[in-house]
Parts: structure tokens; C-alpha cells; sequence
């Protein structure tokens, strides 16, 4: 079974910070990291490459340092790791991103051999738009799995796989068809360590590097800025509310007066809430 | 459905596509529409938010707004036109075919492209839910057109395209984002983001039939069962009047347990910060916030928590905003209603218990009284 996964390397949105004075994103010093949604995505695969045997291919688009996430995945066992990466896919957004890196993975199918599932995580932590896995699926016509918290029975021979799909208010049970794409749910597994092995491979492995000419795409216009229908026109920062919060005091008071206090402060903005919370708790 | 008989994304002019000349073949792309999200005969309510915020969109442009359903044969699926109508559709869509009971991307993929190829709306929203997410990718990819995901603000410019704001880099800033060459604009809101709409007693308007030209065995994944969340469960955040949460000032794990004690006391849902649940300590249903639930309730009794803009905007629509913090100088003082600097540790107990002797149904009586 020949599983391909997209692996984003994304800034560690915890610890981004705006310029008080500009607005901008201060990047400088800002760890980069696999995105964590993605290591679900990764463990699955390599879950079921375990089980069924065959290989796992790491994709990442991004910049030349996105390297380093991909060298990360290769110490957790995956068995190849290949970058996509070109100055035309600056700029891209969901649409020309999806563009790219089924252009990518229909590569990898001719180079390594068609893949059965591709994986991605269910959204990044920087865009958090989760039309990325979705746009792949559309462009591949593979069958499109999305949040799926288990992965049951895979029948190679008959290209079938089961799956467990989480929805609104529950948990969908599908049958569908190899190839297929799904977007792996967080806490789906426990993600491994890497094994020593694995992690002195992953120092010395080649990653391949692709160009988007390498990468079969002809038609460059539809990559980067060029190729997203979506334009950011205006960035700026949340414009803070003019009055900061009424504050109770809590100096030479004990903890019971406090909570008093706040209690009344609560429902002196908010009369009819202790009537409805009164109620609700009626003995 | 493959999409290779589709023109190419190609901006008509500059490197960003930023100057406007919508191509000739969208010229005729009019009215704002509404996807009504039904699933197993439950309308989920982003929808109605989304024909409020659609009602606006389209007065502005003086242009109609239309609901889409889509579903099996049968009353609930009526109950859904209905419902749009009451909320402010002045039109509905509806495609009504058995294979449509149950959510599955393909059917769906197919019969929302093929309404919008057939009537051109120029602004199609959808509710950033699983469903609506899994749909609305697929739909923008065979369209070819932009999507913007989990907006928190919509508006209509001087010159007639949408405006999508959305928070970006984990919610430290907000972005407007056009989609200027390309139709329809599409955008997903989350669930609360947008205030409720009045319901108005108008459950008939004009209704558009549209013919599902698919059959079952062209279909390729099947649904095979599916399993309810258990009442316990099921985490109703996004609706709940009362919230509670606990941030990385609760110090460890089980100080959770105090936020869940008041939560019980006052008949509130808990809920908590991102941190919390990638440190594991709370299952990712409860988190708050950008990338976990927006919630709108009457109050809202934030402990611990720093109030990150990730959070924030999570939380922005709740009417009474109550923070527990040590730190004077934690940003969530800048956006709540009332706040005490205090050790929420030893705080929340002494709170709950306060509480309780408020409510207690002694007071109660004398309430009423």
C-alpha cells in the first residue's frame, strides 16, 4: 500500500506576537513546528503502512527551511519525504495551494506509484481553513473522508475501506473506495517517538525537492498570487473595547465578600439571569 | 466530477488579481444564498444566523436571498423551506432525492454545483460546521472560485463584492478578503458568530424545485450506520446560556474539577482554552475559541485564562463577560464586563458556594415574593 501524506510547516501560532505599534506579525524568533493536526495524519499512516505493509511519502509545500519538518517525519518513520517548493507558489491561497499539491501528488503516483489513501490533517493552526484536503480530493477525484476519528477494515483486493467519520451530534459509519483522501481528526492515535534507527536514517536521508516545473505543472499562472481567486486587501489588528473591566476589589476582604460581590456586580447587569439560574437549580 | 473541462483560475488583470474586471461569464451572477444545513431532519441553527447576516448582504445589494435545501422526500425537508422562509429567505431552493437523506460529500458536491451553475448566485454562505466545511472546499475547488473560511464579520463594499473578514494567524489579527474575479463568493461562518435573526411568521415564498440527476449506484461511498453521541456526551457550548472555563492558570489538571463544580452549581456548560487541550487535560469538544467553539451565552465566567485574541474571538459575543485572573494586566481584562484579580484556585470554591446560597430555593422564594 503506497500512502501519501501533506505534512504544513507552520509557525507556533502560541507564541506569535503583533507589533503594539505596526501591526505586524513579529516572526523573528518564532519556532517553527509540523503542524500538530498533521502528526495524527502521520501516525495513522504509518499505522497502517505497519499493518498492511507497502510505504509512506511525506509531501510538504513551503519554503526551503520546510526541510526541516519533512527530516522530523522521516524520524518517525516514514519512508520518503519529498518538498514542493518554488518562488511561483508564493502567495497561495486554499485554492491554488490544493492546485499545487495534487499536481505533486499525481507526480509522486507516476514516480513511486499510485498512492491508495492520501492523508492530511483536518486544518492547519495558521490558516484553520480545512479546504485544503477537500480541494486535493476534488482535483484527484479521489473519495473524500473528512474527520475521520477511526479507520477500520482496509480490503486491499477489493479497494474497499471502512470509516468512522465524526459529524454533528455524532459518529457517520461509511464504506468507500481506495484511493481516497482522508483528513485525520485530532487524538485519533498517539503519536510514536521515532526510533533511533529511524532518526539516523532521517539525518542522512535525501529529501527530493521539486520545482513546480519538476513537479509536473505546466501552467504556472495557476499557481501562487496568479492562481487565488482570494485576495487579502486590508490586514489590521482587533480594535480593543473603550472601557477596560469594572474591577472588584478584593483588598481587606475575605474570599466570601468577594464572591458577594461579584455575584451582585453579575446580576445587577443581568437582573432576569438569577431568576433563570434560580430556577434551573430549583430543589 | 472531475474539473478539468473548467477554465482555469486565471485573474482577468494585474499580479493579485486586485483591479476588478469580473469577466463577462459572471456579469449575470446575482442574489446572495443561504445553504440550510439539514442533517438526519435537524436544521443546524448557523443556518438561520447566515440568513440574518444573508438578509443584510442582500438588502444592500438590492438583490434577493435565497435558501438552498437539500434532502430526502418528506416533511422535515419541507420543514426546512418553511423555516427559511420564517427567517428571511425570500426564495428556496430545494433538491429532494432519497440519496440525499444522509450527508455524503459526492451527492452533495454534485447537486450544489449544479444549482449554482444553473441560477449564479453571487455570494453563496454556508456554516463553518463538519458538514459545511466538508462541502463548501469541494464546492469552491469544481467551481474554481475563492472561499474564505470561518468569517466573523461580512459586508458588501462600495462596489458591490464582498468583504469577508476572518482572524488569521491563530486570531492575532483579522484579514478582509475579496474574491474579485471569480463567482460566486463563498464564505463559511461558524455557528454563534452571527446574532440570531427574529423569526417572523412567514413560512411561504417563491420555491424553486430542482431535479437531482443522480441515482444511488453512482455513488461511490455508502453510509453504513450511524451512531448518536450520548447524552453525556454531547458538549452543547455554542448554545449554552451560562459557560464556564478554566485557562493555564489553573495551574494543574485537577483544578479542572473546580470549574466543573460551579458549572454543576449554576447549571452551566464548561468549556476551557486551547492550551488545555493540547496538554490533554480536556477533550477538544470543549475548547473555546478560534479554532474550538464560538459561544454566545448571557454570562460568561472565564478562570485562568489570559484571553489570548485566539480566545477572544471565541467569546466576543457573550453579553456579561466575568474574568478570574491574577495577572492586572491579563489582556482578557480588556474585553471583559467585570473582572477580579485573584487566585481563581482559591477563588472559584469560595465563588460556587456563593452562588449557591444566592440560589438556593430559600432565596428563591424570597425572589418571587
Amino acid at each position: 500500500m503506497h500512502i501519501v501524506i501533506c505534512i504544513k510547516q507552520v509557525p507556533d501560532s502560541a507564541q506569535i506576537r503583533v507589533h503594539p505599534v505596526t501591526n505586524t506579525i513579529m516572526r523573528q524568533g518564532v519556532p517553527t513546528i509540523i503542524n500538530p493536526y498533521d502528526l495524527f495524519a502521520l501516525e495513522e499512516a504509518l499505522r497502517l503502512r505497519d499493518a498492511y505493509g507497502g510505504e509512506v511519502t511525506v509531501l510538504s509545500m513551503g519554503p526551503p527551511m520546510a526541510e526541516d519538518s519533512l527530516r522530523k517525519a522521516l524520524g518517525y518513520g516514514a519512508d520518503r519525504a519529498v518538498l514542493l517548493t518554488d518562488r511561483y507558489f508564493a502567495g497561495s491561497d486554499t485554492l491554488a495551494t490544493s492546485f499545487a499539491l495534487s499536481q505533486a501528488i499525481a507526480k509522486v503516483g507516476e514516480t513511486f506509484g499510485p498512492p491508495d489513501i492520501v492523508f492530511t490533517g483536518k486544518q492547519t493552526i495558521d490558516g484553520d481553513t480545512a479546504q485544503v484536503g477537500p480541494g486535493i480530493a476534488k482535483r484527484l477525484d479521489l473519495q473524500q473522508l473528512t474527520y475521520v476519528a477511526k479507520i477500520g477494515s482496509i480490503d486491499l483486493a477489493a479497494r474497499e475501506i471502512e470509516v468512522e467519520r465524526r459529524c454533528e451530534g455524532g459518529t457517520q459509519m461509511l464504506k468507500s473506495r481506495l484511493p481516497c483522501l482522508i483528513t485525520v481528526l485530532e487524538g485519533t492515535n498517539e503519536i510514536r517517538r521515532g526510533s533511533f534507527e529511524d532518526a539516523l536514517c532521517a539525518a542522512r536521508s535525501q529529501i527530493v525537492k521539486w520545482t513546480a516545473v519538476a513537479a509536473g505543472i505546466e501552467d504556472l499562472t495557476r499557481c501562487g498570487l496568479r492562481g487565488s481567486p482570494t485576495v487579502v486587501k486590508r490586514v489590521f489588528a482587533p480594535t480593543a473595547r473603550a472601557e477596560k473591566a469594572e474591577q472588584i476589589e478584593t483588598a481587606e476582604k475575605t474570599l466570601r465578600d468577594a464572591a458577594d460581590e461579584l455575584i451582585a456586580a453579575i446580576f445587577t447587569r443581568q437582573p432576569p439571569l438569577e431568576h433563570e439560574l434560580a430556577f434551573n437549580n430549583g430543589a | 466530477m472531475s474539473t478539468a473541462n473548467r477554465e482555469p483560475a486565471r485573474p482577468a488583470a494585474g499580479r493579485a488579481g486586485i483591479k476588478k474586471e469580473l469577466p463577462d461569464r459572471f456579469k449575470d451572477y446575482r442574489h446572495v444564498w443561504v445553504f440550510i444545513e439539514l442533517e438526519r431532519g435537524q436544521v443546524h441553527p448557523v443556518s438561520f444566523e447566515l440568513l440574518g447576516e444573508g438578509r443584510k448582504l442582500a438588502d444592500k445589494l438590492g438583490v434577493q436571498l435565497a435558501g438552498v435545501v437539500l434532502g430526502p422526500p418528506g416533511e422535515a425537508t419541507w420543514y426546512a423551506v418553511a423555516e427559511a422562509f420564517a427567517y428571511g429567505a425570500d426564495l428556496v431552493y430545494i433538491a429532494e432525492a432519497p440519496l440525499l437523506a444522509d450527508y455524503r460529500n459526492e451527492p452533495f458536491t454534485k447537486v450544489m454545483t449544479d444549482l449554482v451553475d444553473t441560477h449564479k448566485p453571487e455570494i453563496l454562505l454556508l456554516g463553518a460546521t463538519t458538514l459545511g466545511r466538508d462541502l463548501a472546499g469541494s464546492v469552491a475547488t469544481t467551481l474554481q472560485t475563492g472561499l474564505t473560511a470561518d468569517c466573523t464579520e461580512l459586508d458588501v463594499d462600495t462596489d458591490g463584492s464582498l468583504a469577508a473578514t476572518r482572524p488569521t494567524f491563530g486570531g492575532s489579527l483579522l484579514c478582509t478578503i475579496y474574491t474579485l474575479n471569480y463567482r460566486p463568493q463563498m464564505a463559511t461562518v461558524r455557528a454563534r458568530v452571527m446574532p440570531m435573526p427574529q423569526r417572523t411568521d412567514k413560512p411561504v415564498g417563491r420555491i424553486i424545485q430542482h431535479k437531482v440527476s443522480l441515482a444511488e449506484d453512482e455513488i461511490v461511498t455508502k453510509v453504513l450506520g450511524f451512531l448518536p453521541d450520548s447524552q453525556s456526551a454531547k458538549a452543547n457550548l455554542a448554545y449554552a446560556d451560562v459557560v464556564v472555563a478554566g485557562g493555564l492558570g489553573l495551574g494543574a489538571a485537577e483544578n479542572l474539577q473546580l470549574v466543573k463544580n460551579l458549572a454543576r452549581a449554576i447549571g452551566a456548560e464548561h468549556g476551557c482554552s486551547r492550551p488545555l487541550v493540547q496538554k490533554g487535560w480536556m477533550p477538544a469538544d470543549r475548547q473555546i475559541g478560534q479554532t474550538g467553539k464560538t459561544i454566545r451565552p448571557k454570562l460568561y465566567i472565564a478562570a485562568g485564562i489570559s484571553g489570548a485574541i485566539q480566545h477572544r474571538v471565541g467569546v466576543e459575543g457573550a453579553d456579561l463577560i466575568v474574568a478570574i485572573n491574577t495577572d492586572p494586566t491579563a489582556p482578557i481584562f480588556d474585553f471583559a464586563h467585570l473582572g477580579i484579580v485573584t487566585d481563581a484556585i482559591r477563588f472559584l470554591p469560595a465563588l460556587t458556594e456563593a452562588f449557591t446560597r444566592r440560589l438556593s430555593p430559600h432565596s428563591r422564594d424570597k425572589l418571587a415574593s
